[in-house]
């Protein structure tokens, strides 16, 4: 399996890329061809012609980290307007002519970036590339869409209040991470949605849609030559701009414990706990994995799992991980047990969470994980859409394309040693934030 | 915004879980079919084993599945959920592997495995390197036959169980109307009960209630077994041979033959519960992928929610703006007749009745005049196009062979584009005229109750 060539080769392509630089990765019968077009756009792809389809995925540095805390909401309507018309096209007219072919295309917010997405069968790729242009370089926000828009997102943040889940997730980020962006919904909220005007999303979109900004993964039924020709014709026009990223102040690490509790008339109790994390570049991002997995990422065969479902009972899924962005990132374990369960549940939880950075872990779990983070990395690869997904993270958090080469090493050189190292400095179990949405009579939490 | 898509490829109503020897085999048929996709190897042991093979040289992983006709529909009253507790059950161990070990097997091989379980029937999967593959085999070979099932652990995997039913459904507002009508709309076909069961009857089931369904439907002839990705055809049967071929055929099951009585007029259901918005859920008995009615009910189904284009949403969410999300959704998979929905939920200040008369007008439409020629090529386009892209993963294509096969032969999968692509607007009408009416209808309405705010 870890049979992996790795060549460097230059070659010509196209009009609008003049400086490129092609990169073939093969891996795990993934073949990378990558190249940084003249107007600084990324551009990978990858050739995958078992079935007639094509996915495109674009990421875009235009995130909520680049909206103003004010106008929160901001770069998640921008994108949710792509599609909602273009100088061209209106909002039905977009959806009508790539639902007539089977297709998909559409915009989704995020913190770190924002995701533009493509599937369409390869004899329709044409209208998938124009359509794709259009939304991503032609959009023109149509008040009465915004308007619409913006109530659609209000009414989902009002019917979410119904999911303990999301609320736990919410107060539990908020807690986190305090003022920086990653502790705010990407939605905003209602109050900041009223702040936000048609003019805002224009300026958005003309300060950050640049393709110096952009990176973009095409997957499929397709040759880079074919690729290059679609570039060519329809993003011919996307000229690079300046981009500034606004400054933002690091979170820090909380100094005490915070206890957060939402009383809801619930069954079960939706317990968050944890603290900040690792930023996605952070070295000691790989020794985490491993920690991690065998500490509750690593389902049955993780300490948490074992623990509190398989000897007690308590709950039906229990996991921990580390949830790295670009900047910060944060650590936490996240388990629903019925209301009177929540205290021995959580004790529980800091009692393996204090083992680990105690004691050494075995040999055996070592390994276990190892084998299992090395040996499933190809699951990344399954379908062409979770390729294109998968290409755009690793350009955009500057993993390198020999990534997948150098993974499996960096999981193998974790030591014993190393996973009790970056236990005790990463995980705190006196100075953490616990988030318990449940019956609060009933769960009776224990806050000694 | 929650489009919930109904369709044969992406409809499964199961329940997911993170759950977690040797004799000669002996020949029987074997046939090899040349698909459009993949070649698909078909294979019948003696023991009544049916194995299909799928070979796909571009999968970057190989896929294990194993399929028993033991979903909730073959339980008793009182015993609802008894399928799938045995589900989480068959993680817990055999001799020949000791405890709770089958996930921590597979992980270490780099792997992942899981296991759902339906209405109709139960599945197990790994996914693995394609040089790894014979792991799954010796291990399903395994728990089909030598099961630990021990008291203790029975009665705790009870306990996860009720956790799993807190969440995915006592907690949960819309859920429980679905469960509702689900229950209001059949009163004897056994569909009425939940796959996860009712919370009384985990309760009270016993573990050896699991320990005699086990026996008598986790048998070679109640199972098939599908194997797919970059492997070697012949080395893999033979493996299958070698660990399932000695594996003694089990009593026959009989055929499942219970008939739902007419219904004659509409039912109507409330469900009150701490939510925000109200929801509507309205369900209509409609027959399954067997039916030729079934190709037009799937383009009804796209004609009014494939999309943004579509009826529905450019209507009730884009035109009149009073629904915060709404479709429709045919459950064409089933093994016995089952429904077809209308379910939305209203934007704050509309009222849910409002919401639910848009629905029905919007049928009522199609009802007056066939839907356009573009319409329904629309919706043939997307099924087609859903189909195609369905392919891409090794695991959906066994998947798509397993629901075809499950229901009664993995064949159906051509019949059926065939189908899709013979429906005319008048058919569509026809149908919708047919099924899509009040006496057929039984409607649930979620009625919120206030929640406290957040403190």
């Amino acid at each position: 399996m870890n049979t992996f060539k790795y060549q460097k080769t230059i070659f010509i392509i196209g009009c609008i890329a003049v400086l490129l630089l092609t990169v073939t990765l093969r891996a795990y019968a993934l073949d990378v061809k990558r190249s940084v077009l003249s107007n600084g756009m990324t551009l990978m792809t990858v050739e995958r012609h078992s079935i007639p389809v094509v996915m495109v995925s674009v990421g875009i540095s235009a995130g909520n980290l680049h909206e103003h805390k004010d106008k929160a909401g901001l770069a998640n309507l921008v994108a949710s307007l792509l599609d909602e018309g273009t100088t061209s096209r209106t909002s039905q007219q977009i959806s009508e002519e790539i639902e007539f072919v089977g297709g998909s295309v559409g915009a989704s917010g995020g913190s770190d970036y924002i995701r533009i997405s493509l599937s369409v069968l390869k004899k329709d790729l044409d209208l998938g590339f124009d359509l794709l242009s259009d939304i991503m370089l032609r959009p023109v926000f149509p008040e009465d869409e915004l308007k619409k828009t913006v109530e659609r997102v209000k009414a989902g943040l009002k019917s979410q209040e119904e999911s303990p889940g999301f609320l736990a997730s919410r107060e539990y980020k908020k807690a986190i991470f305090g003022e920086h962006p990653y502790g705010r919904l990407i939605t905003g909220t209602e109050e900041t949605l009223d702040r936000i005007t048609r003019a805002d999303l224009v300026d958005f979109h003309s300060q950050y849609y640049y393709p110096n900004n952009a990176v973009m993964a095409v997957v499929g039924d397709v040759t880079p030559g074919e690729v290059q020709k679609l570039i060519d014709r329809y993003f011919a026009q996307w000229k690079p701009g300046q981009i500034s990223l606004p400054s933002l102040a690091q979170p820090s690490l909380q100094k005490e414990r915070k206890i957060i509790t939402i009383d809801r008339n619930l069954t079960q109790a939706n317990i968050l706990l944890g603290h900040l994390g690792v930023s996605r570049g952070d070295p000691d991002y790989y020794s985490l994995s491993v920690m991690n997995y065998i500490l509750g990422g690593g389902g049955f065969a993780s300490r948490l799992m074992q623990n509190i479902r398989e000897e007690k009972g308590l709950v039906y899924d229990i996991h921990s991980y580390f949830d790295p962005d670009k900047y910060s990132g944060s650590f936490r374990v996240g388990l629903q047990t019925k209301n009177e369960s929540a205290n021995i549940a959580i004790k529980e939880v800091l009692e393996e969470i204090k083992k680990i950075r105690e004691l050494p872990v075995s040999d055996g779990e070592l390994s276990d994980a190892q084998s299992f983070l090395t040996g499933s990395f190809p699951m990344r690869f399954e379908t062409g859409a979770r390729i294109a997904g998968f290409l755009v993270a690793v350009e955009y958090y500057g993993l390198g394309l020999d990534y997948i080469d150098n993974y499996p090493g960096y999981i193998n050189s974790v030591t014993k040693e190393e996973v009790m190292r970056v236990a005790q400095k990463y995980l705190h179990p006196d100075n953490y934030t616990l988030v318990v949405v449940a019956n609060q009579e009933e769960t009776g939490l224990n806050k000694d | 915004m929650a489009m919930i898509k109904l369709h044969l490829f992406l409809f499964l109503a199961l329940i997911f879980l993170i759950s977690g020897c040797a004799h000669p085999g002996v020949q029987g048929d074997k046939t090899i079919i040349e698909e459009k996709g993949s070649p698909v190897y078909t294979e019948l042991l003696d023991n009544g084993l049916k194995v299909f093979v799928i070979q796909d040289v571009n999968a970057p992983l190989a896929v294990f599945q194993i399929w028993y006709d033991a979903g909730s529909i073959n339980e008793q009253v009182g015993k609802t959920g008894l399928s799938h507790v045995l589900e989480h059950m068959m993680f817990k161990g055999t001799p020949a592997y000791g405890p709770n070990s089958f996930s921590k097997i597979i992980k270490r091989a780099g792997g992942i495995d899981n296991a759902g379980t339906s209405k109709d029937f139960v599945y197990y999967y790994q996914k693995l390197a394609p040089d790894r593959i014979f792991l799954s085999i010796e291990l399903e070979a395994d728990r089909m036959q030598n099961l630990i099932m021990q008291d203790a652990d029975f009665l705790s995997e009870r306990d996860v169980v009720m956790e799993e039913r807190r969440m995915r459904y006592e907690d949960d507002p819309q859920s429980l109307v679905y469960e509702e009508v689900v229950s209001t709309a059949f009163k004897n076909h056994p569909y009425r009960w939940p796959v996860i069961g009712w919370m009384e009857d985990l309760e009270r089931i016993k573990r050896d209630d699991l320990w005699h369904y086990y026996r008598a439907r986790y048998v070679p002839n109640n199972a098939f077994i599908i194997v797919g990705g970059n492997i070697n055809v012949a080395s893999v049967v033979d493996k299958i041979k070698k660990e399932f071929g000695g594996i003694p055929r089990g009593p026959e099951i009989p055929e499942l033959n219970i008939q739902e009585p007419e219904q004659r007029g509409e039912r109507r259901v409330y469900v009150k519960k701490e939510a925000e918005l109200p929801y509507v859920l309205s369900a209509y008995k409609t027959p399954n992928i067997l039916h030729d009615d079934s190709y037009a009910l799937d383009v009804l189904a796209g004609v009014l929610s494939g999309g943004k284009s579509a009826r529905i949403y450019r209507s009730l969410i884009d035109e009149q703006q009073i629904a915060l999300s709404a479709g429709a959704g045919y459950s064409n998979f089933n093994k016995f007749p089952f429904l077809f929905y209308l379910y939305g939920t209203p934007l704050p200040g509309t009222a849910i009745e409002t919401l639910e008369q848009a629905l029905y007008n919007e049928v009522e439409k199609i009802k007056e005049q066939p839907p356009s020629q573009k319409e329904i090529q629309k919706a043939k386009n997307q099924i087609e196009a859903e189909f195609i892209m369905s392919q891409d993963s090794i695991f959906y294509q066994a998947m798509v062979l397993a629901e075809f096969e499950m229901i009664g032969d993995w064949k159906l999968k051509d019949r059926y584009i065939e189908g899709i692509g013979n429906v005319m607007p008048e058919d569509v009408q026809r149908v919708a005229r047919k099924y899509i009416v009040e006496d057929n209808r039984t409607a649930g309405i979620l009625i919120p109750l206030k929640t406290q705010p957040v403190k």
